[in-house]
């Protein structure tokens, strides 16, 4: 064999196995234009679907007239909630354990809310019928404000009237929703009450909106002779879609297929299910014809999930010298007019109970209370698991006001409050098993990398310059150390409408010994294709260049739950290491028997098996699957595949530690983000270049949100961001440029030690770059602002504190 | 987004594309690089039943420089007045302002004409030809006329121009030399208006300040422009506060857009007042 003469290193090189910077093989399509996309699908036959939508938050809806519209040449049905009802399709499930409004059944709880579906032969002739449906509306009075909800008199769900008790317990007020509560009420209060020290502040984290470069949109498509609906979109979770288009369709989850085709980035906005998907299988069903129904950029800034609007009261206790004692959380939680937040079913505020972050904090208690508005539904997990920006955010800005109340360095109050590398597994006071990390070796490693001391010293000297008139900038230091929890999850905690949280893998080898994979997950552009090849290739010794990634097609790929929350390593990527193992397992027994030997007497070496004590006697794996399918093994069945799905025992917690070095222009409140350092810890890395860039783009979403990138309304309820003008998407000139950095700690229970990277920039990205603004100011007494922090917030801090003269 | 129907018109020159506009009325509307007008239509806040577009009349393009007057045909693109050699050492003040007009892909649809003619208060170059003080030359039924930039603006969107006709020309003075000029711009990101911007003219006596997005106008101050011409900076600057009227938006409030109004205007000044010589 020529391949004697190569060492074992530099067989597995040629793997581009676990560990290699492989290119991206979707690349060669996205980057040539010949991807395909929901709207790059067209069928003989095709219709198109639009919405009339409400331009009032609050309205009652008292007549919808179709008439003008029906009269237009090519227009061939209109839909109202009405049209609906006869099949119960008016109303829809949420994944929140509530139920929304496909099309307006007699009023309308946002700007935006779909009231009538137009069905035109093409999306011109919809888009004219949209114009000519007439609806009388009768205002209502508008709530934006949750904390205002909770004390009107307005009633915003006349549905629930009289409901004392929702999906996740009781319901305190005709707008609220649910409260949550973790950890131990009077254990911290009594800590709270005794404490040397205590800091307490209101954090907010804005509404915002993934807005994925791609809008949601579907083509649904009821073949009448066979019975069977094929349903493409942009879904994160196609599987899971399936299921629910088949409970509340009744159509036999057999005769629906599902297909995610490309999907042009979802950071959470395609979890959900939208009334666009349910109208046009509707329509599709009624015509018999292909229905395709894409959003455009405003209605998929306006009416499909937003995220965040998370209204945090914190209070952190600590000693004098700075050891945290005790951590208190309120939080009131904007969910629009219906509660549609994609979570766990068990956790209707996500895991927002990681808010004690990297911190050995020995007592805690948080409790959330959901509130109706009129704003658009969502609180899907934008770019990170659920909710964890949110708990990251909170407990990063506390630890800097007890800094400020300490009159302590930042750093120096993390570094001292970290849970030790020798505490993990670590229980943590809100209810999570940490399973590893190394806080204190990563925290060293950024200060040193950045020079914190000399970044430090540099800013003094500024002050010193602007108190005495020499400059008009100032210099901001934002300190972040983030802990994330993602991978949901154990099916005994983590379940979606009742579908356990697990993830699956099947592989089958080629006789030449190539490969296919199919998983349940979807990309979006993780990069599935190249990563999970690259697992495969380490654990079964063939190249990842001859290893196919197929998902998102429910009739092909193993059952899933999808890709959103940084699920898809720790879960589906464990799937696939522990399907290979399967194939290794047998492919053992095949080498054994082709090498005359038992099967305990070979053993694997990077692409082969061996004989013990004798290398040069072996079978490559390629040699091996041809043998499984051309010789007749005793007791071995022909054919070599497997399939996994996998049950994670436990949640892996990646972190990081993030530096901001900010530029500040008090007198015009411009920014300038001079440095950014961003270490990640996800443990075992499959693709350096794959993390690298999925930092780079998380960072620079952080930066958009943190600067800038709101959903912000009116008192009267309109969205006022809603076009790419006014909603912040930073271009290549706004983006600056980042360090990236690791260090190395293995999940202990995940297969391969992996645990997922996709979201940690977004959510220590987030807090650097608020803590570089906060940081800037703080010498000159700013312990709190909230975000956005744009040109005029960032000018509003200096002026209030009298920077203006 | 999708914009009601309309036909659509490609005259060869200037008389053609009157006579549409003559036929049609206020059904038509001229389009030029179309970023203003097609946005509009796509959100139905524009609608017209027939659309000329000019890219086809040849009269309408071509930069001259002149020994004392700059000439720019009306569909001059952002990209070709950034480009063009003779131009940016004669008026370098247009080439500084283009650049900061939204993106390379905009500036090579988007046209000067287009930009001042439309009316937009957020568009820069109608603030720019008040401070440069030059003139729009206007082609109708009953033949040619001239309008100065500062004169045109009457409202967000409303100008002198009349419906029937069309902005075909600009005609600019040279600065004498040693008159410094500056183009100062805040704005969110690249691709957004200005949430402040001022255009200064500085030298041999004489001064010329306006500014954008701060009114439903363009501003051209003559009394702030006097005051600089005097050297008085402060009385400039407070003259011009005077004269702005700027509208809370997402860009902020009232208040903080006249400050950074004044902080434009400033550093405006320096850099103009370092290039004069």
């Amino acid at each position: 064999m020529n391949d004697q003469t190569l060492t074992p290193e530099e067989r597995a090189a040629s793997l581009k196995g676990m560990g290699s910077s492989r290119k991206r093989v979707e690349d060669v399509r996205f980057t040539q234009g010949k991807g395909n996309y929901v709207d790059d699908i067209k069928l003989d036959g095709m219709l198109f679907g639009d919405f009339v939508r409400s331009p009032y938050a609050h309205a009652r809806v008292k007549s919808v007239n179709k008439e003008a519209a029906l009269a237009l040449p090519g227009v061939i049905a209109v839909l109202t909630a009405e049209d609906l009802s006869p099949l119960g399709l008016h109303w829809m499930p949420t994944l929140a354990g509530d139920k929304q409004m496909v099309l307006a059944d007699g009023k309308v709880l946002f700007q935006g809310q779909e009231v009538a579906y137009v069905v035109a032969e093409d999306r011109y002739i919809a888009a004219d019928a949209v114009e000519l449906v007439e609806v009388d509306y009768e205002e209502l009075p508008v709530l934006t404000d949750p904390f205002e909800a909770l004390k009107s008199d307005v009633v915003l769900r006349e549905d629930l009237e009289g409901q004392t008790e929702g999906a996740h317990g009781p319901r305190k007020h005709h707008n609220h929703i649910f409260t949550w509560e973790q950890g131990d009420k009077e254990a911290t209060e009594a800590i709270l009450a005794e404490a040397d020290v205590v800091a307490e502040e209101m954090v907010y984290y804005h509404r915002t909106h993934p807005c994925p470069l791609e809008t949601c949109g579907c083509v649904a498509s009821m073949d009448k002779v066979t019975g069977k609906l094929t349903l493409y979109g942009t879904f994160q979770a196609p599987h899971a879609i399936r299921t629910v288009v088949s409970l509340i369709s009744g159509i036999a989850e057999h005769n629906i297929r599902v297909i995610s085709p490309d999907i042009g980035g979802g950071f959470g906005n395609k979890v959900g299910a939208y009334a666009g998907y349910v109208c046009s299988v509707v329509a599709s069903i009624v015509t018999g014809q292909p229905v395709k129904w894409v959003e455009d950029r405003m209605e998929n800034l306006m009416s499909t999930a937003f995220a965040r609007d998370y209204w945090m009261q914190g209070k952190i206790a600590a000693t004098k010298d700075g050891k945290i004692t005790g951590l208190w959380c309120h939080t009131t939680a904007d969910h629009g007019g219906f509660d549609a937040c994609a979570d766990p079913t068990k956790f209707p505020a996500g895991f927002m109970n990681i808010c004690t972050g990297s911190y050995d904090i020995p007592t805690a208690y948080l409790a959330v209370d959901g509130v109706y508005t009129n704003k658009a539904p969502g609180g899907v997990a934008y770019r990170c698991s659920f909710r964890v920006t949110e708990a990251a955010y909170f407990i990063e800005r506390m630890i800097e006001v007890l800094a400020i109340k300490l009159n302590m360095d930042a750093a120096e109050l993390r570094r001292i409050n970290f849970i030790k590398a020798d505490q993990f597994p670590y229980q943590s006071a809100l209810g999570w098993e940490y399973d590893s990390g190394d806080y204190h070796t990563a925290w060293d490693k950024a200060l040193k990398a950045v020079d914190y001391e000399g970044l430090r010293a540099e800013q003094s000297q500024r002050i010193e310059d602007f108190k005495a008139g020499k400059t008009r900038k100032l210099l901001g230091i934002g300190l972040t150390h983030f802990t994330e929890i993602v991978g949901a999850g154990p099916v005994k905690n983590c379940d979606i409408l009742g579908l356990g949280m697990f993830d699956s893998c099947e592989i089958r080898i080629h006789p030449t010994g190539s490969a296919i994979a199919r998983l349940g997950t979807i990309s979006q552009g993780q990069g599935h294709a190249t990563t999970f090849a690259q697992i495969i290739a380490s654990e079964i010794g063939l190249p990842a260049d001859d290893i196919t990634l197929e998902e998102g097609d429910t009739d092909t790929a193993p059952y899933g739950l999808g890709t959103y929350g940084s699920r898809s390593t720790p879960v589906a990527g464990a799937a696939t290491a522990m399907a290979a193992r399967k194939i290794r397992a047998k492919a053992q027994m095949i080498a054994a028997y082709l090498l005359e030997v038992h099967d305990n007497d070979v053993e694997w070496d990077v692409d082969r098996f061996a004989v013990k004590g004798a290398p040069e006697r072996f079978k490559t794996m390629k040699e091996i699957a041809f043998a499984a399918y051309n010789q007749a093994i005793p007791g071995l069945e022909p054919g070599l595949e497997a399939v996994s799905y996998y049950d994670p025992p436990n949640m892996t917690y990646p972190f990081g530690a993030y530096i901001c070095v900010m530029e500040i222009d008090v007198d015009t409140g411009e920014w300038d983000v001079r440095q950014f350092y961003a270490l990640d810890d996800c443990g075992t890395r499959i693709n350096p270049m794959i993390i690298e860039g999925q930092v780079h783009g998380g960072v620079t979403e952080a930066l958009a949100i943190a600067m800038g990138q709101e959903i912000a309304y009116d008192e009267m309820g309109n969205v006022k961001t809603a076009t790419l003008m006014d909603f912040f998407i930073p271009t290549a000139w706004e983006t600056p440029n980042y360090t990236t950095d690791h260090t190395v700690t293995p999940s202990p229970h995940h297969p391969i030690g992996a645990k997922g990277v996709g979201e940690s920039p977004n959510v220590g990205g987030v807090p650097a770059f608020s803590n570089a603004v906060h940081d800037a100011f703080r010498p000159f007494g700013l312990v709190q602002s909230h975000m956005p922090h744009d040109h005029w917030r960032i000018w509003k801090i200096a002026n209030g504190l009298g920077m203006h003269g | 987004m999708i914009p009601a129907g309309f036909e659509y018109h490609r005259p060869g020159d200037i008389a053609s594309a009157i006579g549409i506009l003559q036929e049609y009325g206020d059904e038509a509307r001229v389009i030029a690089g179309g970023h203003s007008l097609i946005p509009m239509m796509k959100l139905r806040m524009a609608e017209m039943g027939h659309l000329v577009d000019l890219q086809a009349i040849n009269e309408l393009k071509g930069v001259n420089v002149g020994a004392d007057t700059v000439t720019l045909g009306a569909m001059v693109t952002q990209h070709e007045l950034i480009t063009h050699d003779g131009l940016g050492s004669a008026i370098p003040l247009i080439r500084e302002a283009a650049l900061q007009i939204a993106d390379p892909q905009v500036r090579y649809a988007g046209t000067i004409g287009g930009n001042v003619a439309n009316g937009d208060p957020g568009n820069d170059m109608p603030g720019l030809m008040q401070c440069l003080n030059a003139t729009f030359e206007l082609s109708g039924p009953d033949g040619t006329r001239s309008v100065a930039a500062r004169e045109f603006y009457e409202a967000a969107y409303f100008t002198a121009r009349e419906d029937e006709e069309i902005l075909t020309r600009i005609t600019i003075p040279v600065p004498g030399a040693g008159v410094g000029q500056a183009y100062e711009k805040q704005k969110r990101k690249i691709g957004d208006y200005a949430t402040a911007a001022a255009a200064v003219m500085l030298g041999n006596g004489q001064a010329s300040v306006a500014m954008t997005n701060l009114a439903d106008t363009p501003v051209w101050s003559e009394s702030a422009s006097a005051a600089l011409a005097d050297g008085d900076v402060d009385g400039c600057v407070a003259a011009m506060l005077d004269a702005i009227d700027p509208v809370a938006d997402n860009r902020g409030p009232v208040e903080f857009k006249k400050h950074v109004a004044a902080v434009m205007l400033r550093r405006a000044i320096a850099r103009a007042q370092s290039r004069a010589s």
